[in-house]
């Protein structure tokens, strides 16, 4: 008897706007304790909301992107709970009449294409954080984040199994990134994700009892939870039992996910309309409007970077990182500015550009952070670089080595060519000499090579590279290799 | 002086008959001698109201001010006050000073008036008496063993005897007008939106509406000229360009259609009220108007509603105070939950309890379709009922409340009657309509009777130059309760 394995998705994605939800405060991530929180945020009594419009449009643009309905006029309810992180003692969140119905995401399973429908989006504002250390036996409070927005994206059950539900999750992540209403960070809560979980028999086609997983994340916690979760569910079915509906924490560190709390203990939120918030009317001139702004959905973005050259999974790498894909943007550009290459040599240094940014470049991310994307040479410099390998000027091997340089000082492209005598060997006069030498100091790969073992070509080509430091241009190299072997 | 309209004491301060530090001292002393009889008052500080006041000479001496420059005005205690503690007549608050100042607060002190001080009102503004205040009850001046009525009744008595020019006031669903009716002074609920709630402790926020109370109807357009207009903050707030509330003042009555609703002039009413409410009828019959009978067919369901909308909302706006941020909390709690709950208990009255009680049912699973969404419907039909009333008249007349001013502790034991008094108040605030409250004559026992008119949304020029013209005919409303003479 086999299973299939159900998952639905919400997320809440923070929106990046400057100000809260529904006051003035900063919503940056980091600041001391309660150096955030406005009158409204801390709920004095006496005030009152006022929604951020920017948060709207945010929202309408997401469910453009998905191809959603969005709502003419929506409802903002108040979810009532009593807990310290929640200041009014209730959430302003949307119930009945979310902004966003409905709507899709396409996900690549294999090498097919597979659609989630999406039930909804809905506006909210964020909960303050609750400190339980270092406070002599109290907790802390920290407000700050109380009052930033949030996006909760619900999708419908159409997930089947861990694979699909982080494909989801990454694809989501790409596109809130992509169309720039979320900045995607998973370690700072921007960006998580629940998860419910169920399964049933094959075949079946009424749902099973589900659970929902919290605390995902990240896409591996996510992928481990759901695999836990499906496991622990099949095996109490099949030892005859019954899935009790509950909320579930994964512990990444035991690799399990426990019982936070059951249905029976669920809260009554006593929804209502928020009488402090008008109905949010929407109205076609907003969307429009917004339609007007909307970035280049990391499809149409994907498709045009394959359209000018970029190979299927490099053009991938770099939409999934609304960065890097700014970078090869800008890259691009100044490559299409030099007017000395010719349209091959510069879709040459465009796709070597793209190599770079994906290989590199997200190398030198890990090492060095984010920050290095915004240093102000960098197209210039990844162009300059992409270019001269595409007149021949440089290897790609001594490409790198440059790359390293400049990134390390003020030193210009050039400069670091010249000084560390990087440029190309395409002397043919020069190179044949090389190549005399070293097969005359290798008698017995050439011997190898000879009788058929090919893999020996390869060691004398490095031994070429080697002995001129990487810049022999590898093209010529292997055509006088080959040559002088062949006689 | 102390019997002199905002207009008056305007003119006596540019004409320097009077400074206002003179003034302010003045009503300082009559609050001394008056407030321990009244307990009008929660908090005074003559400091800052003689700051204020020497702030406003100083901009008179340089030819500079207007209307209500150096006037000193009474605040209920439900805005919030920088400097100056704002209870909301709750032990929760007692010792609560507010780091900002309510829309309200800050229009007044931009028009330079004098903050006299804050005023006594029911917990939370819980309350048609006045009794539930943990500050104890207001009496009443024109019998110290009767209520002045609530949740207002601070201000309301306030006025009543003198102790100050004027002063704001909230209602909900009567808080304003019933108070003016059962203390013999001028009170206004304006249009919904149309004074900002920001800063203005909540209660029931789709009811909430800040208003003057005043000896007259001229008195109560000054104020709303100084404290209605469009507020950013308050997302409620109606945008809609200044009005001069006094543009109306002398107006003719002649061709005024006054609906009179069967369901106001019925069986439940004193019957010294509806005397005199009829002979006010008359009076204005005389001056030209032309009374209508219609119907509010919907009125006895008024009441019933507004109990189950307000506290609804009432029960969510109070969830804030629960001893983690600012208020009253309680001491060493066990847990959270502890924490909670002792805090709550003690800090909370029994009428505020027995309102989030009830408003926490209403919204519960498996009730909130009966009650709260039922309510919500029938509000609807409420106001359609004015919709069509206004089809055939201009505004509508009828008693503010019930009865006149009932003794101390009469129905403090029976919540619901207290609650059937708010049957003619609750009307207008369901539908978000302007209603005054005036002086209209006393009952055999010398108690002040108050008659209330109420308009479309927006008419509050018109319902106070109905009133001023009834006022320039009589005196009711410049007659000072025989137990806080001159």
């Amino acid at each position: 008897m086999t299973w299939e394995i159900v998952v639905g998705i919400e997320t809440h994605a923070q929106l990046l706007t400057k100000s809260k939800i529904f006051s003035g405060a900063s919503t940056a991530f980091g600041a001391a304790p309660n150096t955030q929180a406005s009158a409204v945020d801390i709920a004095l009594p006496g005030v009152l909301p006022v929604l951020n419009r920017r948060a709207v449009e945010l929202a309408i643009r997401f469910g453009l992107a998905v191809g959603g309905q969005i709502s003419r006029r929506s409802i903002f309810a108040r979810k009532n709970y009593f807990y310290p992180d929640s200041p009014k003692g209730y959430q302003i969140s949307q119930y009945e009449l979310p902004i966003v119905q409905g709507g899709s995401l396409t996900i690549a399973v294999g090498d097919a294409a597979k659609n989630i429908r999406l039930t909804r989006a809905h506006l909210e504002e964020d909960a303050g954080k609750s400190l339980h250390e270092d406070f002599h036996g109290m907790s802390g409070i920290d407000l700050n984040r109380a009052g930033t927005p949030l996006l909760e994206i619900v999708s419908e059950p159409d997930l089947r199994g861990a694979a699909e539900a982080v494909a989801y999750a990454k694809t989501l992540h790409v596109l809130v990134r992509g169309i720039e209403i979320c900045d995607g960070n998973m370690q700072e809560g921007s960006f998580r994700c629940d998860a419910n979980v169920s399964v049933r028999r094959t075949g079946e086609t009424r749902l099973g009892t589900r659970c929902e997983i919290k605390n995902l994340n990240s896409f591996r916690f996510m992928e481990q939870a759901i695999e836990f979760e499906a496991k622990r569910q099949i095996e109490i079915l099949e030892s005859g039992g019954k899935i009790v509906q509950e909320t579930r924490l994964y512990d990444p560190d035991r690799d399990e996910t426990r019982s936070m709390r059951t249905k029976e203990d669920a809260q009554d939120y006593r929804y209502f309309p928020d009488p402090d918030l008008l109905p949010l009317v929407i109205t076609e001139g907003m969307i429009e409007e917004v339609r007007q702004t909307m970035p280049e959905l990391p499809g149409a973005k994907r498709s045009r970077f394959e359209q000018i050259g970029v190979p299927t999974h490099t053009a991938t790498t770099l939409t999934s990182n609304i960065d890097m894909a700014r970078v090869f943007d800008d890259t691009t550009l100044y490559i299409r500015a030099d007017p000395t290459m010719t349209p091959r040599q510069q879709t040459q240094a465009i796709v070597s550009a793209a190599n770079t940014i994906v290989t590199s470049l997200s190398s030198k991310i890990d090492d060095w952070g984010a920050a290095i994307i915004s240093w102000p040479n960098l197209s210039k410099q990844i162009g300059q670089i992409a270019i001269r390998v595409a007149q021949g000027t440089i290897s790609s091997v001594a490409a790198k080595e440059v790359q390293d340089a400049v990134l390390t000082s003020d030193e210009s492209v050039d400069d670091v060519i010249q000084r560390r005598g990087l440029q190309q060997i395409s002397d043919a006069g020069a190179l044949e000499t090389l190549v005399d030498e070293v097969l005359a100091a290798n008698a017995k790969q050439v011997a190898d090579y000879r009788a058929g073992k090919d893999k020996a070509f390869n060691s004398l080509v490095g031994q070429v590279m080697k002995a001129t430091r990487g810049k022999a241009n590898p093209t010529q190299v292997n055509e006088i290799l080959r040559r002088k072997l062949e006689r | 002086m102390l019997n002199a309209t905002l207009a008056e004491l305007a003119s006596a301060l540019a004409a320097k008959r009077i400074s206002s530090v003179e003034l302010t001292t003045l009503f300082l002393a009559r609050i001394a001698a008056l407030n321990g009889a009244l307990n009008a008052f929660i908090t005074v500080d003559e400091e800052r109201s003689l700051a204020d006041a020497r702030a406003a000479d100083a901009l008179r001496a340089r030819g500079e001010g207007g209307a209500l420059t150096g006037i000193p005005i009474a605040h209920k205690d439900i805005y919030c006050t920088r400097g100056i503690r704002t209870t909301c007549g709750s032990k929760m608050l007692a010792n609560f000073v507010s780091p900002y100042d309510a829309h309200v607060i800050e229009r007044f002190a931009a028009a330079h008036a004098v903050l006299l001080g804050k005023t006594n009102m029911d917990e939370f503004a819980m309350g048609s008496s006045n009794e539930t205040s943990y500050c104890g009850p207001v009496r009443n001046p024109w019998d110290l063993q009767r209520v002045p009525g609530g949740s207002s009744g601070g201000s309301a008595a306030a006025v009543a005897a003198r102790m100050t020019p004027a002063a704001t006031g909230t209602d909900t669903g009567g808080s304003i007008r019933q108070p003016a009716a059962l203390a013999g002074v001028s009170g206004l609920k304006p249009t919904y939106g149309a004074v900002s709630r920001y800063g203005m402790v909540a209660f029931a926020s789709s009811l909430d509406q800040g208003g003057p109370l005043a000896k007259s109807a001229a008195d109560l357009a000054l104020l709303m000229n100084a404290m209605a207009g469009h507020d950013t903050r308050d997302s409620t707030s109606i945008e809609r360009p200044a009005e001069d509330y006094t543009r109306s003042l002398g107006r003719s009555l002649a061709g005024l259609r006054i609906g009179l609703p069967r369901e106001y002039f019925a069986a439940g009413v004193e019957p010294d009220v509806l005397a005199r409410v009829r002979e006010t009828v008359a009076w204005f019959e005389s001056q030209g108007a032309r009374p209508v009978e219609i119907s509010l067919a919907n009125t006895r369901l008024a009441v019933p509603v507004y109990y189950v909308l307000a506290l609804a909302e009432a029960s969510s706006n109070l969830s804030r105070f629960d001893g983690v941020r600012y208020g009253h909390r309680a001491s060493d709690p066990q847990d959270l939950l502890d924490l909670y709950r002792r805090t709550r208990a003690e800090g909370f009255g029994a009428e505020v309890k027995r309102r989030i009680l009830i408003g926490t049912y209403v919204l519960s699973h498996g009730y909130y379709d009966a009650y709260y969404l039922q309510a919500q419907k029938v509000r609807r039909l409420i106001t359609q009922d004015f919709v069509q009333a206004y089809r055939e008249c201009d505004v509508i007349m009828g008693p503010t409340a019930p009865g006149t001013a009932f003794p101390i502790g009469a129905k403090a034991g029976d919540p619901v009657q207290m609650y059937l008094g708010d049957i003619f108040t609750v009307p207008a605030s369901l539908a978000g309509l302007p209603a005054i409250s005036v002086p209209c004559g006393f009952d055999s026992r010398g108690l002040p009777v108050g008659l209330q008119i109420t308009g479309n949304h927006f008419a509050e020029a018109t319902l106070l130059g109905a009133a001023h013209r009834y006022q320039q005919a009589h005196d009711w409303h410049l007659r000072v309760p025989k137990e806080t003479p001159l």
